[in-house]
């Protein structure tokens, strides 16, 4: 049986949650949607608002489903996961919307709003994705160290 | 007649002052080395979701020399506490020394608050900013976008201005923005010391940048 967790990190997302329908465990964050497990027949759900660490959902999952989070996507995309992110349209300034391309250009993940995530769970390729190699935060701290002069 | 015009004057040179004080300031980053010295204290903002995560990826790479670093979260900030002692607490367990403390302001702004009560709240932040940063005499402060942080900088230049502390503003812009900065970021371009960007979109975009490839 597929796993598949969907996560909107601390954000409201209602609109995901809401379209949200393949066999999953569902994170909720703030939204004023917190689904019941018998809330759909066909599969297995489990929802919950906040948690420690959503590492071990990640890891469990066949698929994970986020918001276009910093912290959802770099976690998810760091434990080598298939990630299709739904960028949440109707936040001001759509910035999110920026890295979801920017990756999705290079192939680390698939994107969608709301509206289209039918379809692209429909006629995704998961194969065509390429793992995401990880930042290096030594260089930002060697920078600093010459720059301040730290021994 | 004459008074007003004194009074106009007088106002008129009191800000050349403050501005030419202000340019003074910003361009004496690169002599300031408080490493040359010993410690370096570090105030850190801490912001909701990914800023934290983020900015807690670039403090695992700094050394024991950073120390004591000072987290500041907003009051409304309910995962960033844990996420922190978490953090420091592993350190510990590596033999790190170095002290840290956590500190709460009033949220600058909330995500979809309009753009008029956010000076309003940001004005209030800076309140409790300011005399936090006088307190705490940070060496530097390391932020990367939350609205936190821009009444943060403030005060730190601040102390800067009335020539109390040199305190550098060291500014990482999130790993989301792509091809635009943030609301602070715009903000704090000008009167960083050391502004980093993640992708090279935005350094050609923004010249006085730093640009290391992705460091979270």
């Amino acid at each position: 049986m597929k796993r598949v967790f969907v996560t909107v990190g601390t954000t409201s997302f209602d609109d995901l949650i809401e379209r949200v329908t393949s066999p999953e465990a569902v994170q909720v964050g703030q939204g004023s949607i917190l689904p019941d497990s018998d809330s759909c027949h066909e599969l297995t759900l489990e929802a919950f608002r906040f948690k420690d660490s959503i590492a071990e959902n990640i890891k469990c999952a066949d698929l994970v489903i986020s918001h276009a989070g910093a912290g959802s996507c770099l976690e998810t995309l760091g434990a080598d996961k298939p990630l299709l992110v739904v960028v949440n349209d109707k936040l001001m300034d759509n910035h999110q919307l920026e890295l979801a391309r920017q990756l999705h250009q290079d192939s680390h993940l698939l994107y969608c709003t709301p509206s289209t995530l039918t379809e692209t769970l429909k006629t995704m390729d998961l194969a065509v994705l390429s793992s995401f190699l990880p930042g290096q935060p030594k260089h930002f701290a060697n920078f600093l160290d010459r720059a301040l002069g730290v021994q | 007649m004459a008074v007003l015009l004194g009074l106009f004057t007088g106002l008129c040179f009191t800000v050349i002052c403050v501005i030419v004080r202000l340019l003074i300031v910003i361009r004496s980053g690169s002599k300031c080395k408080p490493g040359e010295k010993g410690p370096v204290c570090v105030l850190i903002v801490a912001g909701s979701g990914g800023h934290t995560t983020e900015i807690l990826r670039l403090m695992e790479s700094l050394s024991q020399s950073y120390s004591p670093r000072h987290y500041i979260i907003a009051d409304t900030d309910k995962m960033s506490e844990d996420k922190i002692r978490t953090f420091e607490n592993s350190k510990k367990d590596t033999g790190s020394k170095g002290q840290f403390t956590i500190q709460r302001i009033p949220r600058s702004r909330e995500v979809r608050q309009s753009w008029s009560s956010s000076v309003i709240s940001t004005l209030n932040a800076l309140l409790y900013a300011v005399p936090l940063v006088f307190r705490l005499r940070p060496d530097m402060v390391l932020c990367n976008g939350p609205g936190t942080c821009v009444p943060l900088c403030a005060a730190g230049l601040l102390l800067g201005l009335l020539g109390l502390k040199r305190v550098l503003l060291v500014y990482v812009e999130s790993i989301c923005r792509v091809e635009s900065l943030s609301l602070s970021g715009k903000i704090l371009y000008h009167i960083s010391d050391y502004f980093f960007v993640q992708w090279s979109t935005l350094k050609d975009k923004y010249p006085k940048s730093i640009y290391l490839g992705r460091i979270v």
